[in-house]
């Protein structure tokens, strides 16, 4: 070891009590969101299980219809707002501050209040199962009049308590999201510039920058659901001169450009880790990352295709479809990266670059899907018919939950010091890429051939395909297993990880593995040349070669 | 992507390239025309207007998705490193040529179908509640339709939790299943009793949402005889699964007989299968969560049925 060059150390064991408080250390606060995600995870997919299980036969006959709607529109909410979002906040927490060299968050302590309104509202939610009445049940949309309908008459009802979590899961993404966007415009390490930032930092920043611009529309407008639901106002009632696609539209106007906030950091890690097992550097780096800022600003104006036969004027209707075709174009530009990048490369096909391969396959299925939907004539005949739940469950199972599992798998050793079970990974991978497609695929026969969403019964000819969809959801169920399995024994007793198992290019692999809780502390490296540099034999940071020495020497001790 | 690289490619591997690309558009071309497969019979005119974009969409969706499988097949089986060898590929960083290639002309294409779409749009002339009308002027032909014919008819239809109502005010007959003449345009005054409900018969292609407060005209031609489903497509409730009606095209000398032969029948309980659920529900120890309680049957002189076998 130098003495000239300070170098990041390792820190004795710290207690695992101090994941179950209030810490304000993100690499703490990241374990606690994906660990609490998982845990909504399994709700959230316990209830996919009963629905696939009521829609394996014609009749409503496993459950009664109210508890149907009840669970649908649950699994949904959850899936959403407890688990998708809160684990992409975690690996936000994990990643944004060790990549850009940072101590930690701007803001720890709202970092650390954000997450702990999770279990708050997660809790709401899960007592919404437990008052009178049931839980809410007018789908996570929750349009109006159907949501404020409120069988009961009681003042705390599903729905209500439904409205309240959701507000409060969008104040705390918002707390997520002022502390991402300041963390990573505020404190980069020295010398990198945005051009030498990690693409997934530029997709933080992307989805981000969307859930300021988004979030208060969803919020306002669920503020005024609820004075509707519980004190008699008219904001969407009309009977009392409101109008109910009002509220359509500011539901939309944030939960259209949610699924970007979920698909760009999904595309990050894509963008981060094809050059790893590809060992080539990205394909147009530069195009890439301004790409997703071109999404944001489209994403932005796409909202009205969502409700294309809710009665909306032509000229509209051919705007909105336009905007929506017009994403296709940065989309691709990625797609084609990533092609790119894979291209010639020397392909190591480990646990996470098979979700990554798997995860592009389904999301270019996805994108296929989705500008059918675009246009507006195929979108009358199926809006709001098993083809939208197929597509939308390629985009967020097929593509997102597969890449945020291949970023677990990648970065598990760096946080957690321990490398998972390569086998057990690939069983897990093999169970999820056939029991989505075998889930999610025959949807769309079924949406083509009418079948409407969010029906609790149907009409026989239907059965074929839905009997294929439950099986498949069941096999999406069973690889569950492999994977907790993985988590829990590789975290418990797996193998030691070096600081960079993967030989992979970035700061993060330039700390300890896992990572002392000020990452490089007082001494950033200072970054000379932009990431993904595979093959090109260039540092990163200044005296990379003594910082992984002494890295080196600090393991073999 | 073989342009970046420093060597040229063979004439065997261009010839092979050729094929595989010809192979793809001949596999494209099938399925464009098996897409017609997966969709119910075309029973209005604006059937073979969705199907044909739907066709030249997975057409050319094939296309795209089995390239970009090609190339990520070909990367899996040829670009593999070799067992131990950890080192890095040649690096390429990008190449603007191709960044831009691959810019233009996914946006040329899109753009392409955009305008297509937008052509058919403007042919199904669907319309929006932006020209929605108040109950006292009922009867109004709206323009945008194709053809150069006036709706013969207009049916007001009454969407409830969980029933549908159809009424012929010229007939002064009402019924709970809907008939309409084959060829004729036929204009429908969409009303909600309660909530959104979602007018969608699948054999027709067309679906317009139903908005309490509003009423909403919307018109169709049938062209082709048969008893179809109208499904409730906007999620209205407990018993929205079963909010379904059936559709029967028939001549017009049927038309009007039924028509006549309606006018005679009294009032009478139409069909609603929430209701009889709702009944055998409350009679349960603990029926399940709460529920908003059915509207009752609507009386009409037709109660028709919903348990004839289907077209689709």
């Amino acid at each position: 070891m130098t003495s000239t060059i300070p170098l990041p150390q390792s820190e004795p064991e710290q207690s695992w009590t101090r994941y179950f408080g209030f810490n304000t250390d993100a690499k703490v606060i990241g374990i606690q969101y994906i660990v609490v995600a998982f845990f909504f995870f399994l709700i959230g997919g316990f209830l996919a299980m009963i629905i696939r299980g009521e829609l394996i036969t014609p009749a409503a006959d496993l459950v009664d219809r109210t508890v149907y709607n009840g669970l649908y529109t649950m699994h949904g909410t959850i899936m959403l707002f407890l688990f998708i979002f809160p684990i992409l906040n975690g690996l936000n927490n994990l990643l944004i501050p060790t990549m850009i060299g940072a101590p930690d968050m701007a803001f720890p302590r709202l970092n650390a209040v954000a997450f702990w309104l999770v279990p708050i509202f997660g809790s709401l939610l899960i007592a919404s199962f437990f008052v009178p009445g049931g839980p809410a049940y007018a789908g996570w949309w929750s349009y109006p009049p159907v949501s404020i309908q409120n069988p009961l008459g009681n003042l705390i009802s599903g729905q209500g308590l439904w409205l309240v979590a959701v507000a409060l899961s969008g104040v705390s993404s918002i707390m997520g999201a002022v502390n991402f966007v300041t963390t990573i415009l505020r404190m980069r390490a020295p010398g990198m510039g945005f051009f030498r930032m990690p693409v997934f930092c530029w997709t933080a920043l992307a989805a981000q920058t969307l859930q300021l611009i988004g979030l208060p529309a969803l919020t306002g407008g669920a503020v005024m659901l609820l004075l509707d639901l519980t004190a008699g106002t008219s904001f969407y009632r009309p009977e009392g001169g409101g109008d109910p696609v009002l509220y359509q539209h500011f539901f939309w106007f944030y939960s259209h450009p949610a699924v970007y906030v979920i698909i760009l950091p999904v595309f990050g890690i894509f963008s981060e880790l094809f050059p790893v097992y590809s060992r080539k550097p990205l394909f147009g780096y530069v195009y890439v990352s301004l790409a997703s800022f071109i999404i944001v600003g489209l994403g932005l104006v796409v909202w009205v295709h969502h409700f294309f036969p809710s009665g909306v004027p032509e000229w509209m209707r051919n705007l909105f479809m336009f905007t929506t075709m017009l994403i296709a174009v940065p989309t691709g530009v990625k797609v084609f990266a990533w092609l790119g990048t894979i291209w010639r490369g020397k392909l190591q096909l480990t646990t996470p670059m098979l979700f990554c391969l798997g995860g592009l396959i389904n999301f270019v299925f996805a994108g296929i899907t989705g500008i059918m939907l675009a246009t507006v004539p195929i979108d009358i005949h199926v809006n709001n018919t098993y083809f939208v739940v197929g597509h939308f469950h390629y985009v967020i199972y097929g593509a997102a939950v597969m890449g945020i599992f291949a970023a677990i798998y990648h970065w598990f050793p760096k946080f957690t010091g321990r490398m998972p079970y390569e086998g057990l990974g690939k069983l897990h991978f093999l169970l999820t890429f056939v029991g989505a497609n075998l889930n999610f695929l025959p949807m769309h026969p079924l949406g083509l051939m009418g079948m409407p969403r969010r029906v609790s019964s149907y009409d026989p000819e239907f059965a074929f395909w839905n009997v294929l969809a439950s099986l498949g959801a069941f096999l999406l169920g069973v690889s569950i297993i492999p994977f907790l399995l993985n988590m829990i024994s590789s975290w418990a007793r797996g193998p030691r990880a070096t600081h960079n198992p993967w030989n992979a290019i970035g700061l993060e692999w330039l700390l300890p593995s896992p990572p002392p809780e000020d990452n490089f502390g007082e001494h950033v490296p200072t970054v000379i040349s932009r990431p993904y540099g595979y093959g090109l034999g260039e540092p990163l940071v200044e005296h990379q070669a003594e910082i992984e020495q002494a890295l080196i020497l600090q393991e073999a001790t | 992507m073989t342009s970046s690289s420093p060597r040229r490619p063979g004439t065997i591997a261009l010839v092979a390239l050729a094929l595989w690309i010809g192979l793809l558009v001949l596999i494209s071309v099938w399925m464009a025309g098996q897409s017609y497969h997966w969709l119910p019979v075309q029973a209005s005119n604006a059937a073979p207007l969705v199907d044909g974009l739907f066709s030249f969409e997975t057409g050319l969706g094939t296309f795209v998705f089995l390239g970009v499988i090609s190339v990520i097949t070909w990367v899996v089986l040829m670009h593999r490193a070799e067992k131990y060898d950890i080192s890095d590929a040649e690096p390429i960083e990008g190449n603007t040529k191709l960044e831009v290639i691959w810019t233009l002309i996914p946006l040329a294409i899109v753009m392409g179908i955009a305008i297509y779409a937008m052509r058919i749009n403007h042919q199904l002339g669907i319309l929006g509640p932006m020209e929605h009308i108040h109950p006292h002027n009922a009867i109004e032909a709206q323009g945008g339709y194709p053809g150069d014919q006036l709706p013969s008819e207009s049916i007001e239809v009454i969407a409830r939790q969980w029933s549908w109502e159809f009424r012929y005010p010229g007939a002064k007959v009402s019924s709970t299943e809907l008939h309409l003449p084959v060829d004729k345009p036929v204009t429908f005054r969409l009303t909600s009793d309660d909530v959104i409900h979602g007018f969608y018969i699948p054999a027709f292609r067309l679906k317009q949402d139903v908005i309490p407060g509003k009423a909403i005209n919307f018109t169709l031609t049938p062209t082709r005889e048969g008893r179809y489903r109208l499904r409730d497509s906007q999620f209205s409730g407990t018993w929205f699964a079963t909010n379904q009606a059936d559709v029967v095209v028939e001549t017009d000398e049927a038309y009007q007989s039924w028509l006549n032969q309606g006018a005679s029948q009294p009032l009478q309980d139409g069909l609603s299968d929430a209701v009889g659920e709702y009944r055998e529900r409350q009679k349960q120890a603990n029926p399940g969560w709460a529920t908003v309680q059915p509207a009752p049957p609507p009386q009409v002189n037709v109660p028709g049925s919903n348990t004839l076998p289907h077209d689709s």
